[in-house]
């Protein structure tokens, strides 16, 4: 990805983060979510996670908001009022951010990881092929110069991460239940 | 191009201002959100671990799967969040920090 492209997506995804604190109508909070996420999805395809990007979007734009929209209609919240705004909480935050941030560039400040990505093209692919003899799609692919993103992802997920999926097939099922429990109307 | 630097900076100020929305913001809605944004920092990272370390001349596709891991996680959570906040509400009549203060010692 060009560094001005990364730069602009950037911006978009930092002001989008601002912008749901800044707010003070959680509508505008939830969209401005959106933005910061859409960014967000932009750097994931410019670091060819293409998937994962596709599924940000997805759930995140698509689920996850309307979920937040719904609730927020449903409580038929007000706009926060302007309350005298206590000052401790106020220099907490930020002198617990702003100390995680400085410590955060002393960290990267060392020049140890300030690497470049390494290349994926046609050449890298196609040496890469020689490793999927079983799964003729992917070989395929990698040896005309693709990257088969989606299949790579089925592949590690249905091999290497079987059990891990499963497990998560449960934990869904938990929230499921768990949700229509806590929402279900409590007779005394 | 940029580096691995830029895009751990970057995490790490998404990150940032999500815990200050977490610290800051007295609307528990918002304080959701603002869980969601440090989870999708980790994601980052983990993305960019993932593509400037390959294996065998491909990303490591093992960032990727605790990604998608950390995303349906993300999303159950969020799920059985808003389910609490519901019921809070229907108790309390309420979803502010300030005024919810019945486990307070």
């Amino acid at each position: 990805m060009p560094s001005y492209l990364f730069w602009l997506f950037t911006t978009i995804m930092l002001i989008g983060a601002c912008a749901v604190i800044a707010f003070r109508n959680p509508v505008s909070s939830a969209l401005a979510m959106v933005t910061s996420f859409v960014g967000l999805a932009a750097l994931f395809i410019g670091l060819s996670a293409f998937f994962v990007g596709v599924i940000q979007i997805l759930v995140y734009s698509g689920a996850v908001m309307v979920l937040f929209l719904f609730i927020i209609m449903l409580l038929d919240l007000k706009d926060e009022k302007k309350r005298s705004s206590n000052a401790a909480p106020l220099f907490a935050g930020i002198a617990l951010v702003g100390a995680f941030f400085i410590q955060l560039i002393g960290v990267l400040s060392n020049n140890l990881s300030n690497q470049i990505a390494p290349k994926l093209d046609a050449e890298a692919l196609a040496a890469a092929a020689g490793n999927y003899e079983k799964s003729p799609k992917i070989a395929e692919a990698l040896m005309s110069g693709k990257l088969p993103d989606i299949h790579l992802i089925g592949h590690t997920l249905f091999t290497e991460y079987n059990f891990p999926l499963q497990i998560l097939g449960v934990l869904l099922l938990v929230a499921t239940v768990g949700v229509v429990v806590l929402s279900k109307k409590q007779t005394a | 191009m940029p580096s691995l630097n830029d895009y751990l900076l970057v995490s790490g100020l998404l990150f940032s201002i999500g815990l200050a929305g977490v610290v800051l913001r007295r609307n528990i809605i918002i304080v959701f959100m603002c869980l969601e944004l440090m989870l999708s920092a980790a994601n980052l990272t983990l993305i960019a671990f993932s593509r400037f370390k390959t294996v065998d001349g491909l990303p490591d596709y093992d960032g990727q799967m605790l990604v998608f891991f950390v995303i349906t996680v993300a999303a159950a959570e969020v799920a059985v969040g808003l389910a609490i906040i519901v019921a809070l509400y229907r108790a309390r009549q309420t979803i502010h920090t300030d005024e919810l203060v019945a486990l307070k010692g």
